[in-house]
């Protein structure tokens, strides 16, 4: 497309055939320009002041009065033919630039580096906190103790005599010297005994903690292991309301198909005693009882340690191992995966278990 | 304890076609957890009989051994062999190459047939050695997987044993017989034995059980037997050290007599090898009866037996022939010469019975369970008697055990036993316990009838009366439950005998709690947040070495780095208490590294151990009593410090690498960010200035602290030569805060901050201060001088080189002014950031460039 010509003629306003020809030829250029660039170009060469349009638009003025509004008329049809045009044609031209500037940014999403690293909670920990949630979406609170303990809380007030082998059968680490009598807390249940000596009665507390004995590592054994112990002390409580709060229990963690089975046991610290398993449909190698930990009505003794008397109080204590629980809820097949910290065990479960 | 089905089956109704998982299936029910099974036919299988040596032609070979072509017979002369199978010889007469040489012809023995298999899957087939086909094996005790003998092969003349030929051995020797194995919990010491099991297998299965004590005809007195005199001058907790000594003696007996096979299996099944039988003897009533007993050789005892704590500096040879010192508290068996047997634990050397006795003294005593339980702990001398004696043994079947070994070492050993015997000692007294007819259904949960109550009570061997009132039960343990001495143990009972499955569940609505409680919600919300921001949470051990509490724990040397030191660790490496939390996580980021992964990012909330003051107390109180507030308050302040710590180890790059993206190396600042992430999560404002800490970078070290002072913790770049000493990446970082501090120093209430909607006035300036003033406390300056119009400043530059005088640094702060009421004109502005240099001017010399 060229500018106007050098001395093309100039059209006479009043040829309405040589000035629909103009149009014509200005319509088909913008029709013809194929992006915004070619198109400026076109607008020149028919719209700009040396266009034949214009040119002969300004004709006008030098044509007799009454010829002025037929002039007018006709000029102002045709130019505006060709604006219209113009118009659209810009349109469309701006649009597809619009649309292949985005395609020329597609990048490949499936490259996408990770900036942010993805962090994780230790199972043993998430599973301690759902654990807690469920005890405390029923009323109960949560209560904590020292790791190392006097021998009197960890034993003495639980009913272990001072010469019975039940309290050699904890296999308990002893802290220097022996004449200081303390010790790594074998189990959670001093935090018990804690908790009836600093709270009113009712009681219903969980003990959630980590608890030591003095296994060597292997895949089914560690010295340092972590366990929940739930007591509740009432009126009138029974054997039943620890059944049924197990149940209760089994059920929040496991689905409303999981049923647990009572099977009689020794423990000092209760009388009777009970060993609890859990029937788990999803077991690796079948559908089975699992062994999940003890439970029993706390014996008198305890309770007259604590200062509370057995004759207007009961209660039920239990316990369950949260390694112990993570291995067959979760599958773990070895216990040294809790223990090592490789991060990818870890950060396999992320922030679930 | 393994019990033999066999014997089992004498005094409860076990179905015949029961297996021990069966068995095990029904005590489970009543408390008893499976252990395991101990079945020879899982491992041997027949044929395997009884064969005769016809002939034996000793064969030298050229590798200097000499071995045995035998020509065995399997089946009785006359008698068609009805075996059949690839080198089964249908005349019933086997060829066998045998190495052992400890037979001659004629002598019977165990013959594995070509088909059988024996321990340690070893098929027998026919096969050529030697220049012969061997078409089985002549078998010794320990192929069979009986015995520990491979001097030769069993001989069963020398077992006293003349069974026909083509017998079946494995039959012969008890070896369809099993065991199943129960766990037995410390407070049933009764279940040590068969008899007691047969009675809980009745309870279980609610068939008849017939007492193995009622099938021995004791004598109901004693009289004029060996003297005995029980002399405890020093009881513990006034128990009498010794309460019952029957003594039994029998003449003539011949110690070397085989033990027949039958108890030599049952003992084999139950655990015991098999010594002689005089020991076999004792072992086997033990285990029928529940009561140890000792066979004394009567001509090596002189004068009466004594039973007294030792006395200072005595000795004793146990019958493992070693020498142990006495303590003044060990109760002794001792005649003229002095001791003769620790009580309960271990017999002395010096009488035991050897092929030579023909006289023996049966003793059979009850000893109190906490004098045998020390004893036994103090010389580490767990044995079959003390396992039993420390849990309680049965005082009324002492003489009914000493009359049933008496018995069989009249029928087995050949001797005579003495009308004459002893029994001395006071039977305790009987426990009652007064059962209110209603307690064990409220305990329990369960509606019991009258009828559950008593008959369960009374199928223990307990004896059940109606109290005076009415209302009440008043019940007599049975002698060998010394277990039941409350209400309490009886509703177990109860409850274990009616089942435990018939227990109902109701739910107990517990009071209105107040849920999680600060502390544990803060503890959460940390945890949550460094996970969140990156940090992969790990669990490892609070024990350390030495001079990893040294190296990480408090900063101060001297006293306050002291930490608390296990008296029986692990690994002696490991032996303390951790201070502080890094070394564990150093290792595990050490392992992780050994593991191919370099980038880490690691933290743990855990705690430390901090021993000031008081370090436990000296004695504790007794059980069953609350002691009293004094008391308990030593007890408490006797525990050590433990506060919650919580740490971070990063290593390597903050991401992993990746296409168009370019990890950064964790550097100082990084460790400083988490511990602020900490305390912002808490709403803590943690005060970094420069630290010193053995574990870090001296100059790459924060010391965070809060407002008041007090110090929580350090961040930064761990120190390089201790990297290097760990083998850990360069310039890794570390922190550890003090998070039971921060806890307690979160705001309870923020009050809020009025929100101005005025324009912001920004300056900036640039302050030239020597290179040692820290950015910080330039910055606290400029806000300090800045007054209360300055909303925000901030660091955004630190320059020092070419246009700076040596030893001096350029800080170049950005300052945002605003007021409350009022848009501030630029002059405003420009004399509040004049005030707040000349404070920094004032402070530092700073001067402006």
């Amino acid at each position: 497309m060229t500018d106007t010509l050098p001395g093309a003629a100039i059209p006479n306003p009043l040829d309405e055939a040589a000035i629909t020809a103009a149009v014509e030829e200005a319509v088909a250029a913008i029709a013809a320009a194929s992006s915004l660039e070619e198109l400026k170009a076109v607008r020149l060469a028919h719209t700009g002041e040396k266009s034949p349009l214009s040119l002969a638009n300004r004709e006008i003025g030098g044509l007799p009065k009454e010829q002025k509004a037929a002039a007018g008329k006709l000029m102002g049809s045709s130019r505006g033919r060709v604006n219209q045009a113009l118009a659209a044609r810009t349109a469309v031209l701006e649009a597809e630039n619009d649309a292949r500037i985005l395609v020329e940014e597609t990048v490949d999403v499936t490259a996408a580096p990770r900036r942010r690293r993805a962090g994780a909670r230790h199972p043993l920990s998430t599973l301690q906190d759902r654990v807690a949630d469920i005890f405390v979406g029923m009323g109960w609170e949560i209560a904590e103790g020292p790791e190392v303990e006097s021998e009197w809380f960890n034993f003495d007030a639980l009913n272990f005599k001072p010469d019975h082998p039940a309290r050699e059968m904890q296999d308990t680490f002893f802290v220097e010297p022996p004449e200081a009598h303390l010790l790594m807390r074998t189990h959670t249940s001093p935090v018990q005994v804690r908790s009836m000596l600093e709270r009113e009665v009712p009681i219903y507390v969980l003990c959630p903690g980590k608890v030591f004995r003095t296994d060597e590592l292997d895949a089914t054994h560690t010295p340092v292991f972590h366990q929940f112990e739930g007591l509740a002390i009432d009126k009138k409580l029974s054997m039943a309301d620890l059944r049924g709060t197990l149940e209760h229990f089994a059920r929040q963690m496991f689905g409303d198909e999981a049923q647990i089975r009572l099977r009689p046991n020794y423990f000092p610290f209760t009388e009777p005693s009970a060993e609890l398993d859990i029937w788990h449909p999803g077991a690796k190698g079948g559908p089975r009882w699992i062994e999940w930990g003890g439970c029993g009505m706390v014996n008198p003794n305890v309770l007259r340690a604590a200062g509370i008397d057995p004759d207007e109080y009961s209660g039920f204590a239990f316990g369950m191992g949260i390694e112990r629980t993570l291995m067959f809820r979760n599958e773990v097949g070895d216990m040294r995966d809790m223990i090592e910290g490789d991060v990818r065990f870890s950060e396999h479960f992320g922030m679930e278990i | 304890m393994r019990i033999p089905l066999s014997w089992l089956r004498e005094f409860a109704q076990v179905p015949a076609d029961a297996t021990a998982e069966d068995v095990m299936a029904e005590l489970v029910k009543v408390g008893f957890e499976e252990e395991a099974v101990h079945r020879p036919t899982d491992e041997l299988k027949g044929p395997i009989v009884v064969g005769q040596v016809l002939s034996l032609v000793k064969e030298p070979q050229s590798n200097g051994k000499t071995i045995n072509w035998c020509q065995v017979r399997v089946v009785p002369e006359g008698q068609e062999q009805t075996l059949t199978g690839k080198g089964i010889d249908p005349y019933g007469v086997q060829g066998i190459i045998c190495g052992a040489h400890n037979f001659v012809e004629g002598d019977k023995v165990v013959v594995t047939l070509p088909g059988a298999v024996l321990p340690g899957d070893f098929h027998i087939s026919a096969r050529k050695t030697y220049g012969h086909l061997s078409a089985g094996m002549i078998a010794s005790v320990r192929e069979l997987g009986i015995g520990e003998d491979h001097d030769g092969i069993l001989v069963l003349s020398r077992i006293g044993l003349d069974p026909e030929i083509g017998t079946d051995a494995m039959s012969l020797l008890g070896l369809y017989d099993e065991a199943a194995e129960i766990n037995v919990t410390p407070d049933r010491g009764y279940a040590f034995s068969i008899r007691g099991v047969a009675r809980e297998y009745a309870h279980a299965t609610g068939t008849v059980f017939t007492d193995p004590a009622a099938k021995v005809n004791a004598p109901a007195a004693l009289s004029g037997g060996y003297g005995v005199k029980l002399n405890d001058d020093a009881p513990i907790y006034g128990k009498p050290g010794c309460d019952r000594f029957v003594a039994r003696t029998v003449r003539g007996v011949d110690a070397t007599r085989p033990t027949p096979p039958w108890m030599v299996s049952r003992l084999r099944l139950a655990g015991i090898r098999s010594i002689s039988l005089p020991v076999d003897i004792s072992n086997y009533v033990m285990l029928e009866l529940g009561q140890p007993n000792h066979c004394y050789d009567l001509d090596k005892l002189s004068g009466d037996i004594v039973v007294r704590r030792a006395v200072s500096g005595e000795k004793i040879t146990t019958l493992d022939d070693k020498v142990r010192a006495l303590d003044v508290e060990d109760l002794l068996i001792t005649d003229e010469s002095g001791a003769i047997g620790i009580a309960g634990v271990m017999g002395g050397a010096n009488t035991e019975v050897s092929d030579s006795t023909t006289n023996i003294l049966v003793e059979a005593a009850h000893f109190d369970e906490v004098s045998i339980g020390r004893s036994r702990r103090r010389h580490k001398l767990p044995s079959e008697a003390s396992k039993r004696f420390e849990r309680g043994v049965d005082w009324q079947v002492a003489n009914i055990a000493a009359q049933r070994v008496v018995d069989l070492l009249v029928e087995l050993a050949g001797g005579t036993a003495d009308e004459a015997g002893t029994d001395v000692g006071t039977a305790p007294d009987a426990v009652t316990i007064e059962l209110p007819a209603n307690y064990a259904a409220s305990r329990i949960g369960i509606d019991f009838t009258e009828e559950q109550i008593t008959g369960s009570l009374r199928d223990l061997g307990a004896i059940v009366l109606m109290g005076e009132e009415g209302g009440s039960y008043v019940v007599t343990a049975p002698s060998w439950r010394n277990d039941l001495e409350t209400k309490e143990d009886l509703s177990e009972e109860i409850a274990r005998l009616v089942g435990y499955d018939n227990i109902p569940a109701t739910l107990p609505v517990a009071p209105p709690g107040r849920g999680l409680t600060r502390t544990q919600q803060q503890k959460r919300r940390v945890v949550q947040a460094l996970a969140d921001a990156g940090l992969t949470e790990v669990l490892s051990y609070p024990f350390v070495s030495k001079p990893a509490n040294d190296t990480f724990g408090v900063a101060e040397e001297g006293a306050a780095r002291t930490a608390l030191k296990l008296a029986n660790p692990i690994s002696e490496e490991h032996g303390y208490l951790r201070t502080s939390v890094l070394p564990g996580l150093i290792e595990v980021a050490r392992r992780n590294h050994s593991r191919g992964f370099r980038d880490l990012a690691l933290f743990e909330a855990g705690s430390v151990f901090l021993p000031d003051g008081q370090l436990g107390t000296a004695s504790i109180p007794p059980l069953g009593v609350k002691p009293s507030d004094e008391v308990l308050d030593g007890l408490y302040d006797g525990v050590p410090d433990q506060p919650l710590h919580i740490a971070a180890v990063l290593t390597g790059h903050d991401s992993p690498a990746a296409a168009a993206h370019t990890p950064r190396a964790w550097d100082w600042a990084d460790a400083l960010d988490v511990a602020r992430l900490v305390g912002d999560v808490l709403g803590v404002e943690l005060v970094v200035s420069q630290g010193s800490h053995q574990a870090f970078h001296p100059g790459r070290a924060a010391q965070l602290a809060l407002r008041s002072g007090d110090i929580v913790g350090y961040a930064g770049e761990l120190h390089p030569k201790l990297l290097a000493a760990h083998d850990m990446p360069a310039r890794s970082v570390a922190l550890e805060l003090n998070a039971d501090a921060l806890f307690d120093a979160a705001p309870d209430v923020i009050v809020a901050k009025h929100i101005s909607g005025f324009p912001v006035a920004t300056q900036d300036v640039a302050l030239v201060v020597p290179q040692e003033v820290p950015a910080d406390a330039v910055l606290a300056a400029l806000r300090e001088g800045a007054g209360e119009l300055l909303e925000d400043v901030a660091l955004f530059d630190v320059y020092a080189g070419q246009g700076i005088e040596e030893g001096k640094k350029s800080l170049a702060f950005g300052l945002r002014f605003r007021a409350t009421d009022r848009t501030l004109t630029a002059d405003e502005a420009s004399e509040a950031r004049e005030s707040a240099v000349a404070v920094a001017a004032e402070r530092f010399g700073a001067v402006q460039r």
